[in-house]
């Protein structure tokens, strides 16, 4: 197979281009013909069809990494649209910068993070990416590169931002950073008994930090069922990692030494906050590496899944009715036995998504990985797919790779508006899936 | 301390990567290539991440006349120069063209013709100053000649040879001059091939080769395992070798 790295990364389904083009340079895409159909890939790190092109074009982006401003003083910063949020990352944390909001993996390109217009720990108080998004420079297929933002193009813009890839392609964009202190998290990590126990925690938890999400257990049943682990953390301040610490250019004090860390400051933290419902494991100062991205640790654990890879579904239910449907669902997912180890559950808050097709909007969020064991995997899928439509929820087309198109049309009311923005000529399995 | 540098080839991507860790350092480039248009993209990256002056001017490789004006343009617009940093190379399709005279004359000319010429320049001029460093990517592929590349390869091979004899001249006088020798490394120019195990990342080599200058190593392979695989490969007596399908 002469394209098979150009998977998503859990392996299915198993398509392939007809051809892939890697420009080098973003001054080279004049010279692509963007004829039907065509497609970008980053770095394939979403789960399902959304990047993939069966017997279409794929356009390889990784070339394009380049920084084009990068303003110290504002946070705020260009990119073309290959670069990696690795990269983006190395550059700005000595200097005092982060991402404003960051999916579990750093792996992904800043295209692939406005195409899915993603999510991460702290959507209760920032937001999709799409939030911090100043500029976005599209080429479509009529030749023309437009600048769109909020207020020119304003349309364009909307449908770009969570418009998988289909309405041209992204050169660059320009969003604003966050600043912090130090390159650590100050983390607490606490034990839930159960789905309800979860619900109080992260009432309390939403209002005191930015970033917050649990690990639960999916394979108990009874009153256990839904217990887990409540992650909730904030950018650690330079007095609680250690007063002599300097942010400096190069120079990131990995691994992390013990000296650093500040006990004093934590336990007067934790003193003040600490719900006597719930008990502690652990309250850690951690570089953010671990903390945002655990599994890009893991080198390829992925695989662990064998040759037929594996599924992910994320669905948000909104609040209504949501401890009576997710209880429903638990019920599903333990009784059936298929759920793997990697389960996690989060609330969305009340930010709007700014893209016409983004999936986030207020409620709590379930991402399950189910290995691919054919009609039995999909049927449970389709039974939660019902109870996530009865209740007015929605599904994460990044990480779908099944749903059917029914289900997306109800998902997804604005699809009729967004079609007026599609190119003609970008296309992808999904979208020929859905359609 | 490295501060000013002048750099033929500024679009290869492994020169972007090594450039981008003198960025950090708030050094100042003189960016020479054959396009214009890409030279200004580097050239705001680099100036994103820190560089203090950085400026651009077009030259082929193979227009000779101009090696020496460049080298002193660049000393007139960002100051005396500590870097002289040769990048530029093409990997051609050897069985495509060994029969091919003149094909293999103007691969020879940019990969090593024109490499010679602008060493002799660059000589020149820091002979002139008293100091400075010469620093020239150059290939694993000029270790040994093979069939399946012995065109690139021996171009390589010159431009190695070349700098031994170079850096034995030059080393009283307290110039520098570095040879890289790079393994297989995912850019541009290995585009159409496989990626196997031991393809290296520019960003990697970029930094091995930043450091590499900076203690003024002679002979530089990046990754280090190269070394090893090519002392083995040499090491194979003419009559086995040139029986190999290599
Ligand atoms: C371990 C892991 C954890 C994850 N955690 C999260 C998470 O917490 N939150 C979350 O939201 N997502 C998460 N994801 C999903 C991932 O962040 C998204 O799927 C992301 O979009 C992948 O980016 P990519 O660069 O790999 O793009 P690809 O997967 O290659 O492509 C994704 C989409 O972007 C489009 N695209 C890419 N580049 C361009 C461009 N230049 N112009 C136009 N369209 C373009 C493609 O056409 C495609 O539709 C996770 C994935 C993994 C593997
Ligand atoms: N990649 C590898 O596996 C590998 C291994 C060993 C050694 N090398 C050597 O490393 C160096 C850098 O290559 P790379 O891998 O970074 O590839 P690259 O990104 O393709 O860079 C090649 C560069 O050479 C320039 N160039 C080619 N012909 C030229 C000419 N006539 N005049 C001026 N510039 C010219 C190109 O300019 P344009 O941008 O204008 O085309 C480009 O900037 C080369 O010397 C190469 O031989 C590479």
């Amino acid at each position: 197979m002469e394209f098979e790295n150009y998977l998503s990364f859990n392996k299915y389904p198993k398509i392939l281009p007809k051809e892939v083009l890697i420009p080098s340079w973003l001054t080279e895409l004049d010279r692509i013909d963007l004829r039907n159909s065509i497609l970008c890939y980053g770095k394939g790190k979403s789960y399902g069809d959304v990047c993939l092109n069966e017997d279409g074009t794929l356009i390889d982006t990784s070339n394009l990494n380049h920084i084009i401003d990068f303003n110290n003083k504002t946070g705020i910063i260009k990119c073309e649209s290959g670069i990696t949020l690795k990269e983006i990352l190395e550059f700005v944390v000595p200097k005092g910068w982060f991402l404003p909001v960051t999916p579990g993996t750093k792996f992904i390109t800043l295209g692939g993070a406005v195409a899915n217009d993603v999510h991460g720990k702290n959507h209760h108080s920032a937001g999709t990416f799409g939030s911090h998004i100043t500029e976005i420079e599209l080429l479509r297929s009529d030749k023309v590169t437009y600048k769109c933002t909020k207020d020119v193009h304003s349309e364009l813009f909307a449908a770009t931002i969570g418009g998988l890839g289909l309405t041209g392609f992204i050169k660059t964009v320009e969003f604003q950073l966050i600043s912090i202190e130090t390159p650590f998290m100050y983390v607490e990590n606490i034990k839930f008994e159960n789905l309800d126990a979860f619900f109080d925690l992260n009432e309390e938890s939403e209002k005191l930090f930015p970033y917050t999400v649990s690990w639960v257990d999916c394979t108990t049943k009874g009153k256990k069922m839904g217990k887990g682990i409540y992650m909730r953390g904030r950018h650690a301040t330079k007095s609680e990692v250690n007063k002599s610490f300097e942010m400096k250019d190069g120079a990131l004090p990995f691994p992390i030494e013990a000296s650093f860390i500040n006990n004093l400051t934590v336990k007067a933290f934790n003193k003040l906050f600490y719900s006597k419902q719930f008990s502690k494991l652990s309250t850690q100062i951690v570089p953010f590496e671990p903390y945002f991205y655990p599994l890009d640790m893991i080198d390829g654990w992925e695989k662990a899944y064998g040759k037929n890879g594996f599924l992910q579904h994320q669905f948000v239910l909104p609040y209504d009715n949501c401890k009576k449907s997710l209880h429903q669902i638990f019920h599903e997912i333990v009784n059936s036995g298929m759920s793997s180890f990697l389960t996690v559950l989060k609330s969305f808050g009340e930010v709007d998504s700014p893209g016409m097709l983004s999936f986030p909007k207020k409620g709590i969020t379930l991402a399950i990985d189910y290995r691919m064991e054919g009609e039995k995997t999909l049927k449970l899928l389709d039974k939660i797919d019902d109870i996530v439509a009865v209740n007015n929820g929605s599904l994460y087309p990044g990480k779908d790779a099944r749903m059917s198109r029914e289900h997306f049309h109800k998902f997804y009311p604005n699809f009729q508006e967004f079609l007026k923005y599609k190119d003609p000529n970008f296309s992808s399995s999904f979208y020929r899936r859905i359609k | 301390m490295i501060k000013n540098i002048y750099v033929f080839g500024a679009t290869s991507k492994i020169a972007e990567e090594t450039l981008k860790n003198y960025a950090k350092d708030n050094a100042n480039f003189y960016l020479v290539g054959r396009d214009i248009h890409k030279l200004e993209i580097v050239r705001k990256d680099l100036l994103a991440r820190g560089a203090g002056k950085a400026e651009v001017e077009a030259c082929d490789a193979l227009d000779w006349e101009k090696h020496s004006i460049t080298i002193n343009n660049a000393d007139k617009t960002i100051g005396q120069l500590d870097l002289i940093y040769i990048a530029h190379g093409t990997l051609p399709e050897n069985e495509g063209i060994r029969n091919n005279q003149m094909k293999v004359i103007e691969e020879f000319n940019i990969n090593c013709t024109s490499v010679i010429s602008l060493c002799t320049v660059a000589s020149e001029y820091f002979e002139s100053k008293g100091k400075g460093t010469i620093a020239v990517i150059s290939s694993v592929a000029g270790e040994r000649g093979r069939q399946s590349n012995f065109i690139y390869g021996s171009a390589k091979g010159g431009v190695s040879k070349y700098l031994e004899g170079l850096r034995n001249r030059l080393f009283e006088k307290g110039i520098k001059v570095i040879t890289i020798k790079p393994g297989m490394v995912d850019t541009p120019m290995t585009k159409d091939f496989k990626k196997g195990l031991l393809f290296a990342s520019p960003a990697s080599v970029g930094k091995q080769i930043y450091k590499g200058i900076n203690v003024g190593r002679d002979v530089l392979f990046v990754p280090g395992y190269w070394k090893l695989i090519m002392g083995i490969i040499k090491s194979i007596p003419e009559s086995i070798f040139k029986k190999l399908k290599l």
